[in-house]
C-alpha cells in the first residue's frame, strides 16, 4: 500500500498503448472513412451499397459488440490477428463509419456549380475531387472529425477488455494489487481529459491552418 | 467456421432476457439523461457564475473521458465511500449522467434555437419566469430537438453493453456467458450483433425520417 507510486509506471506504459492505439486507429479511420464516405456518393452502384453495409454496421452496433466480435469470432475463420491489431481495426473501422457520414456531407454541402464548372473545364473525376471539391469539403470536416478523434479516444479504453493492456487496463491492475480505486481511476480520468484537451487543440489549429483553403469571393 | 443452427435456437431465449435488461437500462438511464440534462443546461446559462462555471466545467469533464472509465469510477469508488448499490443502478446511473452532458447541449442548442423576441414578449407581459420556461420557451424549444434526443437514446441503447464489464447482465453479457459455458463463441455473439442491428437500423431509419418531415415543416 505504501510505495503505490511505483505502480505509477504502468499507467505510464499503458498511456503508450492508448497513444499507440488512438493514433494508428484515427489513421485508419479517415483513410476508410474517405473511401467510404466518397463511395456512398458513387456513381456505381455496387459500390454504394457496399459502402452503405459497411457504415450501417458498423453505427448501428457499439464499439464493444465490434471488438469481441473481431476478438473472438475471427478466429474460428482462421484469421488470427495480435490483441494489439484487433484493437486498432475496431476502432478504426467503427469511427471510420462516422467519419463516412461528415466526409458525405461535407462534399455534398459544396455547391453544385462547382462541380458543373469543373465539368464544363473538362476536369476529370480524379481533378474535380482533388483540386475543387475537396478542398472546399475539408474545411468543413475538421470540427466533426475533432470530435470524432476524441471519441476514437474515448472508445480506446473498451480495448481494455480484450486484453490490450492499455490505460485502462493498467488501471485495473493498479486497483487490483493495491485495493486502491480512487487514485488509479483518479489519475485515469485526468489522462482522458488530458489526451482530449490536446487532440481539440491539434483540430483547432487544423481548423485555422485549412480555412484558407475555401475562399468564398 | 461451423455454423451450429440447433444451438442457435437453444440461446435465443437466454439472449431475450438479456435484450430485456438491454431495453430496461436504456429506459431508465434515458430518462435520467433527460431531466439532468435540462438542469445542466439551465445551469449552464445561469447568469450566476457560481453557477454556471462548475457546470460547465463538470459537462466538459464527463463529454471528454470514457463512459466506460466513469463507469468503474462509479462501481469500485463509490463503496469506499459507504455507497454499496447494485451494479445495475450503478450502471444506469453512469449511463444517464454521461449522456445527460450530451444531452445538455442538444437542449442548449434547442433553447437558443428560440427566437429571442419570444422572450422579450413574455418579459413584456409580466409573465413569471417559470412561466415563460414551461409555457413559451421549452413548447418551442423541444420539438425540434426530438430526433437528436432519440439520436441519443438509441446510443444509449447500444453502449448499454458496456455495463457488462460492471457485472450487469444484459445482452453482451449474457453472450459472453452463454459462450464461455458453451465454449461456442461464433454463435451468441454474431446473434447479440445481429439484436443490436435489428434494433438500431430501423431507429435510425425512422428517426431519420422524422427529421426530413421537422425540417419540411420548419421551412
Amino acid at each position: 500500500m505504501p510505495e503505490w507510486w511505483g505502480y505509477l509506471s504502468l499507467i505510464e506504459r499503458g498511456a503508450w498503448v492508448t497513444f499507440q492505439i488512438t493514433v494508428l486507429g484515427c489513421a485508419l479511420a479517415l483513410a476508410v472513412a474517405f473511401v467510404a464516405g466518397m463511395g456512398r456518393i458513387s456513381p456505381y452502384r455496387p459500390v454504394r451499397w457496399l459502402a452503405v453495409t459497411y457504415i450501417e454496421f458498423f453505427r448501428g452496433t457499439s464499439g464493444m459488440v465490434q471488438l469481441f466480435w473481431l476478438f473472438y469470432v475471427l478466429p474460428f475463420a482462421g484469421i488470427r490477428f495480435e490483441p494489439m491489431v484487433i484493437g486498432i481495426i475496431g476502432v478504426g473501422l467503427n469511427v471510420g463509419s462516422f467519419g463516412a457520414e461528415v466526409v458525405r456531407g461535407a462534399i455534398l454541402a459544396v455547391p453544385k456549380g462547382q462541380t458543373e464548372a469543373a465539368i464544363t473545364l473538362n476536369f476529370t473525376r480524379w481533378q474535380r475531387m482533388r483540386r475543387v471539391i475537396l478542398p472546399q469539403a475539408i474545411p468543413a470536416m475538421l470540427p466533426p472529425f475533432g470530435n470524432l478523434g476524441i471519441e476514437l479516444l474515448k472508445m480506446s479504453a473498451v480495448v481494455s477488455l480484450i486484453t490490450i493492456g492499455d490505460l485502462t487496463f493498467q488501471a485495473q491492475v493498479f486497483r487490483l494489487q493495491t485495493g486502491m480505486t480512487a487514485e488509479p481511476f483518479g489519475i485515469l480520468l485526468v489522462i482522458y481529459f488530458l489526451f482530449a484537451s490536446l487532440i481539440a487543440l491539434g483540430a483547432r489549429r487544423l481548423e485555422r491552418r485549412v480555412s484558407g483553403w475555401a475562399k468564398s469571393e | 467456421m461451423d455454423w451450429d443452427w440447433a444451438f442457435t435456437l437453444e440461446i435465443i431465449p437466454q439472449l431475450l432476457q438479456g435484450l430485456v435488461v438491454t431495453v430496461e437500462i436504456t429506459v431508465l438511464a434515458s430518462a435520467l439523461a433527460m431531466v439532468v440534462g435540462l438542469v445542466l443546461a439551465v445551469g449552464a446559462r445561469s447568469g450566476v457564475k457560481l453557477i454556471s462555471y462548475p457546470v460547465t466545467g463538470f459537462v466538459e469533464f464527463i463529454r471528454r473521458t470514457p463512459l466506460l472509465v466513469q463507469l468503474y469510477c462509479l462501481f469500485y469508488v463509490l463503496p469506499d465511500f459507504g455507497i454499496i448499490l447494485p451494479g445495475f443502478v450503478v450502471g444506469v446511473i453512469g449511463l444517464g449522467l454521461h449522456n445527460s452532458c450530451y444531452i445538455a447541449e442538444v437542449y442548449r442548442a434547442g433553447i437558443e434555437g428560440v427566437p429571442r423576441g419570444q422572450w422579450d414578449a413574455a418579459t413584456a407581459i409580466n409573465l413569471p419566469r417559470r412561466y415563460v420556461w414551461t409555457r413559451v420557451v421549452l413548447p418551442q424549444a423541444i420539438p425540434p430537438m426530438i430526433p437528436a434526443l432519440g439520436n441519443y437514446i438509441l446510443f444509449m441503447f447500444k453502449e448499454s453493453a458496456l455495463l457488462a464489464a460492471i457485472t450487469v447482465v444484459e445482452l453482451m453479457n449474457t453472450a459472453r456467458i452463454i459462450a464461455n459455458e458453451n465454449y461456442q463463441y461464433i454463435e451468441p455473439i454474431t446473434l447479440v450483433g445481429l439484436f443490436y442491428l435489428a434494433v438500431s437500423v430501423p431507429s435510425a431509419f425512422a428517426l431519420r425520417r422524422l427529421e426530413d418531415r421537422l425540417a419540411r415543416r420548419a421551412a
